[in-house]
């Protein structure tokens, strides 16, 4: 603050002109400053990031297998047949309907649960910060350690839950959650086929990721002023108005977020799934299929064109609902 | 609603607390009583479950890694263990390397925390200054690029796997521990510039100000007063790469697989876990100690972690 003042009668002592030039010398020197400190980022963004999409691009159209790879070069002829075999092929539609129920049930569960522990531990209690850092466990554990653990609780033959299951639930026999494709339940007399495997890597997905959502939304409900539901509150609203009519419209900018970049992650997502079925038994999405055109076919061409459809198709779906949601900001507005 | 059955119940609370002096009617009054009540209990029944759904995973991992296997088999649904049941020797074979007859952890680890600290250092070294930048000078493009680089982070990690396969097969990078080393930054150092960045603005610009009028230049700048001030972000920062440099999978599991010497944790634990030899109980030790550094960093950096996580959610 005081520092400023004598800067400031001296530029204006020397005129307009001279201050001006300073003034612009500066700039281009900060400029130059900027531009030489972001250069790393920008430089290894380019080389590991931006030319590799590029370069998947260029490979999805031509003919490239892992033996052939040697003698493979950039201007190899271009192809169709990659693509082609790819939206041609029987399981296609199959594993994209596999991966956008997954995507979908596994964002909008983990955000659900997210929000219910938001709210249930909005209030001070005693042990809260152990609870807080206990539910953000699942999150921040190794990927391969929380599915090991899964897997073999989940086993038929020794895991906890099935036992636990046959001995006090009264399940007729284990079930094989992650290895079995379907399985028909009957509830009310209605015989209803259930896809086990699928609805387990669900499960599993809301489970690892719902502390992301926990955590945006604890976030942003710190930050709702308190005055608005006190006022509710004053004027009767039950709890359960104050959070349909005062606390859920300010959360929900932060859900349509959540909504999106969980989507976006879990459409992606590859880990998982391959740590917990490898694929198997009706969880076969479409990253497991690239996964797999690239090591067990050692197709490269292939599995560049299903990761190109992948990544197009999710632009296409994101791009949508941001459209959606943009113009129903407006009318709202 | 059923106010004729909750009025005396309304009445007895109104008649109880006649310091509260609410508008209400008495039938909205009764309703709000019925669901304060409600979720007075069912918050307890959620907390409950949030501790039991959990933490029980991580339970049961200390649980099986510390029971032999005969017993695991024999009686599966056990949740409590008797003292003298323990048994720590799987945490010794795990650990022991692969030549005296144990799984070779220790190398695992070794290998992970290379990569992880190495990817810690050279994330921060790379992203410091950027953050900087964007954070405090105006140049041609500063307000776009870390918009630019976050966009880059929602490309499938699947999408770039297929050309850095080849890639790095073609200049021999594939297997080394330096390839991945250089992915997991790419991968890593939009988000920690995003991070920082934030933690750059809450810094008031006068105290650099103050410093260049007392005739520092840029370079002092930053070291002698941004960085200080930043530490807190950095620590977090630093901490946060490690754990997601310890856990990553995918592009361990394409470019290592196939040098037992080389693999990482991650890598290590799910290539055993797909083979019959090695004992559940044993891999169940591995993932206690994989798991162990992680919830030890998460633990004593919770408060950093997640404000720098969640810094500009609150505006919603």
């Amino acid at each position: 603050m005081t520092a400023g003042a004598p800067e400031r009668t001296d530029r204006r002592g020397r005129g307009r002109s001279g201050a001006g030039r300073a003034h612009g010398s500066l700039r281009r020197a900060e400029a130059r400053a900027g531009l030489a400190l972001i250069t790393p980022t920008l430089i290894i963004v380019l080389v590991v990031v931006v030319v590799p999409i590029l370069w998947t691009i260029l490979l999805a159209f031509q003919d490239v297998r892992l033996l052939n790879l040697r003698r493979a070069g950039i201007f190899d002829p271009l192809t169709l047949d990659n693509v082609r075999a790819v939206l041609q092929s029987d399981d296609f539609v199959p594993s994209l309907l596999t991966t956008l129920a997954y995507s979908v049930f596994g964002t909008g569960l983990a955000i659900l649960f997210g929000l219910v522990a938001a709210l249930a531990l909005r209030g001070a209690f005693r042990g809260r910060t152990f609870v807080r850092a206990a539910v953000l466990l699942p999150y921040v554990a190794p990927v391969v350690a929380v599915t090991f653990a899964w897997r073999t609780m989940l086993n038929p033959q020794f895991g906890v839950v099935n036992e636990l299951g046959v001995e006090f639930f009264g399940w007729d026999a284990p079930v094989a959650f992650l290895s079995e494709r379907s399985a028909s339940v009957s509830i009310l007399g209605l015989d209803i086929s259930l896809p086990v495997a699928l609805m387990t890597v669900i499960a599993f997905e809301a489970w690892r990721s719902f502390p992301f959502a926990f955590l945006f939304l604890t976030a942003r409900l710190q930050a709702a002023p308190a005055t608005l539901e006190e006022a509710a509150r004053v004027d009767g609203a039950t709890p359960t108005q104050r959070f349909r009519y005062i606390i859920l419209p300010q959360l929900m900018p932060t859900i349509a977020v959540l909504a999106v970049l969980r989507f976006i992650w879990t459409f992606n997502s590859f880990d998982d799934i391959y740590l917990l079925t490898g694929g198997g038994a009706g969880t076969e999405v479409i990253s497991v299929r690239v996964f797999n055109f690239l090591t067990a076919r050692g197709d490269i061409g292939l599995a560049s064109a299903q990761a190109l459809v992948l990544a197009v198709i999710l632009a296409l779906l994101v791009g949508l609902y941001l459209r959606r949601f943009a113009t129903r900001e407006e009318t709202s507005a | 609603m059923s106010d004729v059955t909750s009025r005396p119940l309304g009445r007895a609370d109104t008649a109880g607390s006649r310091a509260t002096t609410r508008s209400t009617t008495r039938r909205g009054y009764s309703r709000d009583t019925v669901e304060t009540r409600l979720f007075r209990v069912l918050r307890w029944v959620v907390i409950a479950t949030l501790l039991l759904v959990t933490l029980f995973p991580f339970y049961y991992m200390i649980l099986l890694s510390v029971r032999s296997l005969d017993e695991v088999l024999r009686d599966p649904g056990t949740l409590i263990i008797s003292p003298g049941e323990l048994d720590l020797s799987t945490y010794a074979e795990v650990l022991r390397p692969g030549s005296e007859g144990g799984q070779g952890f220790l190398r695992f680890m070794a290998n992970s925390a290379m990569v992880a600290l190495g990817t810690v250092a050279l994330t921060l070294l790379i992203a410091l200054p950027g953050a900087y930048a964007v954070s405090r000078l105006r140049f041609f493009g500063h307000r776009q690029v870390s918009a630019l680089f976050l966009s880059v982070y929602l490309f499938p990690s699947i999408l770039l796997a297929v050309p850095l396969f080849v890639f790095f097969s073609r200049v021999g990078l594939r297997g080394e521990l330096v390839g991945l080393l250089l992915v997991y930054v790419s991968q890593i150092v939009a988000v920690a510039i995003y991070m920082l960045r934030n933690y750059f603005d809450t810094i008031p610009v006068s105290l650099e100000e103050a410093a260049a009028i007392d005739g520092c230049g840029r370079l002092g700048i930053m070291w002698r007063i941004s960085l200080p001030l930043a530490m807190p972000a950095i620590m977090a920062n630093a901490l946060f790469i490690f754990m997601i440099a310890w856990n990553e999978f995918l592009f361990a599991l394409l470019f290592l697989i196939e040098d037992r010497d080389r693999w990482t944790v991650s890598l290590g634990l799910s290539q055993l876990s797909g083979s019959i030899e090695v004992p559940t109980t044993v891999l169940m030790a591995g993932s206690v100690i994989i798991t162990l550094p992680i919830i030890i960093v998460f633990l004593a950096t919770e408060r950093l972690l997640v404000a720098g996580l969640t810094a500009g959610a609150e505006k919603g």
